[in-house]
C-alpha cells in the first residue's frame, strides 16, 4: 500500500497553487543529464537467488568472530551473553520509541533507569543521563556542559593528545563558530600531568582519556593532581573511559572528574562494522541543569507506587529551545538496554573478571613482542591496548597477517601521529585465546622475512 | 485574580522590576509572572561581571510547567546574585518583591529605569491580561 496520503486531485491543486503544471517542473533546477538518470542495473532476482548472492559477499567480511582479532582503537571485541540480544530484540524494547507518555512506557523507563544507575555507580558519579549517540559525541557533549557552566565567559579547552583522535576531531566539528580556542594536543609526548599547567582562568574544561588512546593508564594519584590543578584554575574536568576498564581501576569520579563520557559498545554492543554505537555521560548533581541528553528519574504514584519518568525536560531542546544546552533529545535507547542487560549478566565481579583478563592477556602478548628482536614496545603502565614500534611499515605487516594468517592487526598510530610512524597499538580482550596471541606473535616474528 | 504590586519598584512589559539603589539596581520578577510560571524549579542566574542590556534576555527560570527567558530591564554589569535562590528557587513565588529577588547590576545609566512603568502604570497593563 502507499503510505502517501495525497490524491493526483491533491497534487494537480498544489502544483496550480504554485504555478507550476507537473512534479518534473519542480526538478528542472538540476541539469538535465543529472535529472532522471538511466540506472545500469542487472535484471531482478527472484528470493532464493538474491540470498545466495549476498551470502556470498557477506563471506568475504574479515569478522571477528570467525577470525582472532587484535584491532581495538575505541571498539572492542568483548564476548556477549546471550541474555543481552535476547533482551534487546524482546518486541516490548526494539519496536518502542520515544517514550513520551510515561503511562505506557514504564518498562523502557525503567531499563533506562537501570543503566543510568549502574553507569553512575561504574564511573562514581552521580548522575548519568539516557546515553549519547557515540563517545565522540557524549566528549563533545562534556566539552559543551563545561562551556554552559561558564555561561560562555570561557573559551579555552584544553585536550590530551592522548584523546581519541576522532573525538577530538567530533569536539572540534562541534564547537566551531563558538570561538574557542584548543591546546594541549599538539604532542603525544606531553605527560597529562603537564595539560594542568595549560589551564588558566580562561579555561572552561580539561579533557583526558584515561587509559588513553595508547592504551596507557594515570595512575589515581595522578589524576587526583591534575583534578586538584584543573580545579584551582576553577575549570571542569572530563575523563573520557573505557567502561570495562573501570571494572578494575578506580572510578574517574573517586579521582576528581566532573564529567565522566565516553564509548560504552564495550558493554554488551556488538561491533557491527562500526555503529549504532552508545556514548555514556555522567556527571556531578550540582550540574545537572547544565547537563545534555535526556534523563528518566523514578518517583512515586499518587497511591504510592513506583514509577518512571523522563526529568528535567525543562533543560532539554524541545522546552527551551535554542537556549539549551545541547541540540540533543535523543538517546541511544537499545544501545544503553544492551550496556545495561551486559553489566546486569555480569554483574561488579564478573566485570571486574572480563576486565583483568583483558589486562592478563594483553600483558602476556606485550611480554612475549618484548623479546621479538626489531619490535619495541611503548613504555607505561597500560590497560589493554599497547603501542608497539615495528621494523616495517604497519601497513605491511597487517596485509601480511591477514593474507598468510587470517589475523587482523592492530591499529595503523602513524595515521593519527606523525611521530608514531611505524607504530601498531594492539588490543587484546578476554575474546583472544592464547593460541590465538602465540600465533600472532610467531607470525610478527617471521615477518621480518616475509 | 489579585496581584501584589510594589510602590517602589519600576516594571517593564516583559513583567521585570527593577529597584535602583544609588549607582546600583536590584533585579527581579513581578508577583503576576511568577504566578503565571506556577511552581519555580530551578533559577539560572547571570554570572558576576557579566555584562547584560536593556530588554535582552539574560537569564533562564525554570518552573514545572516552562523555561522562561528574563529580560534585562536596565544595562549595566552582574554585581551580585541571589545565592538562596539555589536552594530556595520558591523564594521567587513566595516573596517576589523580597526575597525573592534575582541579581544585583552596577547601572551603565543611573537614569535608565525612569523611562519604565511604575506601580499604577504595570497594574494597568496586567489589568489588560
Amino acid at each position: 500500500m502507499s503510505f502517501i496520503p495525497n490524491t493526483d486531485a491533491d497534487r494537480a491543486r498544489m502544483l496550480q497553487a504554485i504555478g507550476v503544471s507537473s512534479t518534473r517542473d519542480l526538478f528542472h533546477d538540476v541539469p538535465e543529464a543529472f535529472r532522471f538518470p538511466r540506472l545500469d542495473l542487472p535484471p531482478a532476482l527472484s528470493e532464493q537467488e538474491i540470498l545466495s548472492e549476498l551470502d556470498q559477499l557477506s563471506r568475504q567480511n574479515a569478522d571477528c568472530a570467525a577470525r582472532p582479532c587484535f584491532l581495538g582503537a575505541g571498539a572492542y571485541n568483548h564476548f556477549i551473553p546471550a541474555v543481552v540480544d535476547f533482551v534487546v530484540s524482546r518486541s516490548e524494547f526494539a519496536t518502542a520509541y520515544t517514550p513520551y507518555q510515561p503511562e505506557i512506557s514504564q518498562g523502557t523507563l525503567q531499563a533506562i533507569f537501570e543503566y543510568q544507575s549502574m553507569i553512575a555507580r561504574l564511573t562514581g558519579m552521580d548522575v548519568s543521563n539516557a546515553s549519547h549517540y557515540d563517545g565522540a559525541t557524549a566528549t563533545a557533549e562534556a566539552v559543551i556542559m563545561a562551556l554552559s557552566v561558564f555561561q560562555r565567559q570561557r573559551s579555552r579547552v584544553v585536550l590530551s593528545a592522548g584523546l581519541h583522535p576522532q573525538y577530538r576531531a567530533v569536539v572540534r566539528t562541534y564547537t566551531q563558530g563558538m570561538g574557542l580556542t584548543f591546546a594541549g594536543d599538539d604532542a603525544i609526548s606531553r605527560p597529562p600531568e603537564d595539560l594542568a599547567s595549560l589551564c588558566d582562568k580562561n579555561t572552561a574544561c580539561v579533557v583526558i582519556q584515561n587509559p588513553d588512546f595508547l592504551g596507557r593508564i594515570a595512575p589515581p594519584a595522578v589524576m587526583k593532581a591534575i583534578a586538584a590543578a584543573v580545579h584551582a584554575c576553577g575549570a571542569l574536568l572530563v575523563v573520557v573511559a573505557n567502561p570495562v576498564s573501570l571494572g578494575l581501576l578506580v572510578p574517574p569520579g573517586e579521582a576528581g572528574a566532573d564529567v565522566v563520557a565516553g564509548e560504552g559498545q564495550a558493554l554488551g554492543n556488538h561491533l557491527s562494522f562500526g555503529g549504532p554505537s552508545l556514548g555514556f555521560f555522567a556527571f556531578r548533581r550540582d550540574q545537572i541543569r547544565r547537563s545534555s541528553g535526556r534523563i528518566a528519574g523514578e518517583t512515586r504514584d499518587r497511591d504510592g507506587r513506583t514509577g518512571y519518568v523522563f526529568t528535567l525536560s525543562t533543560r532539554e531542546q524541545h522546552i527551551r529551545r535554542e537556549k539549551a544546552t545541547s541540540n540533543i533529545c535523543t538517546n541511544q535507547s537499545l544501545n544503553a538496554l544492551a550496556a545495561a542487560a551486559y553489566m546486569t549478566a555480569l554483574g561488579p565481579g564478573g566485570l571486574r573478571q572480563v576486565a583483568e583478563l583483558c589486562w592478563h592477556k594483553a600483558h602476556y602478548l606485550a611480554d612475549r613482542i618484548r623479546k621479538l628482536p626489531g619490535f619495541t614496545v611503548h613504555a607505561g603502565e597500560f590497560f589493554h591496548e599497547f603501542a608497539v614500534s615495528c621494523p616495517r611499515p604497519v601497513a605491511k605487516i597487517n596485509e601480511m597477517l591477514f593474507e598468510k594468517h587470517g589475523i587482523v592487526g592492530g591499529y595503523d598510530l602513524g595515521r593519527d601521529y606523525p611521530e608514531l610512524k611505524d607504530a601498531v597499538l594492539l588490543c587484546c580482550t578476554e575474546t583472544n585465546t592464547k593460541a590465538q596471541i602465540d600465533e600472532l606473535v610467531d607470525a610478527l616474528g617471521g615477518s621480518r622475512h616475509g | 485574580m489579585e496581584y501584589r504590586f510594589d510602590d517602589k519598584v519600576r516594571y517593564t512589559k516583559t513583567h521585570e522590576w527593577v529597584r535602583v539603589e544609588g549607582a546600583e539596581a536590584v533585579i527581579g520578577i513581578s508577583d503576576y509572572a511568577q504566578n503565571k510560571l506556577s511552581d519555580v524549579v530551578f533559577v539560572d542566574l547571570p554570572a558576576e561581571g557579566k555584562a547584560v542590556k536593556k530588554e535582552t534576555a539574560c537569564m533562564v527560570i525554570e518552573s514545572v510547567k516552562a523555561a522562561e527567558e528574563v529580560f534585562a530591564p536596565v544595562s549595566g554589569t552582574v554585581s551580585a546574585r541571589n545565592e538562596k535562590l539555589a536552594k530556595g528557587p520558591e523564594l521567587v513565588n513566595r516573596d517576589p518583591f523580597g526575597e525573592g529577588w534575582l541579581f544585583r547590576v552596577r547601572l551603565s545609566d543611573p537614569k535608565e529605569a525612569d523611562s519604565l512603568m511604575d506601580a499604577a502604570s504595570y497594574r494597568k497593563l496586567v489589568e489588560t491580561l
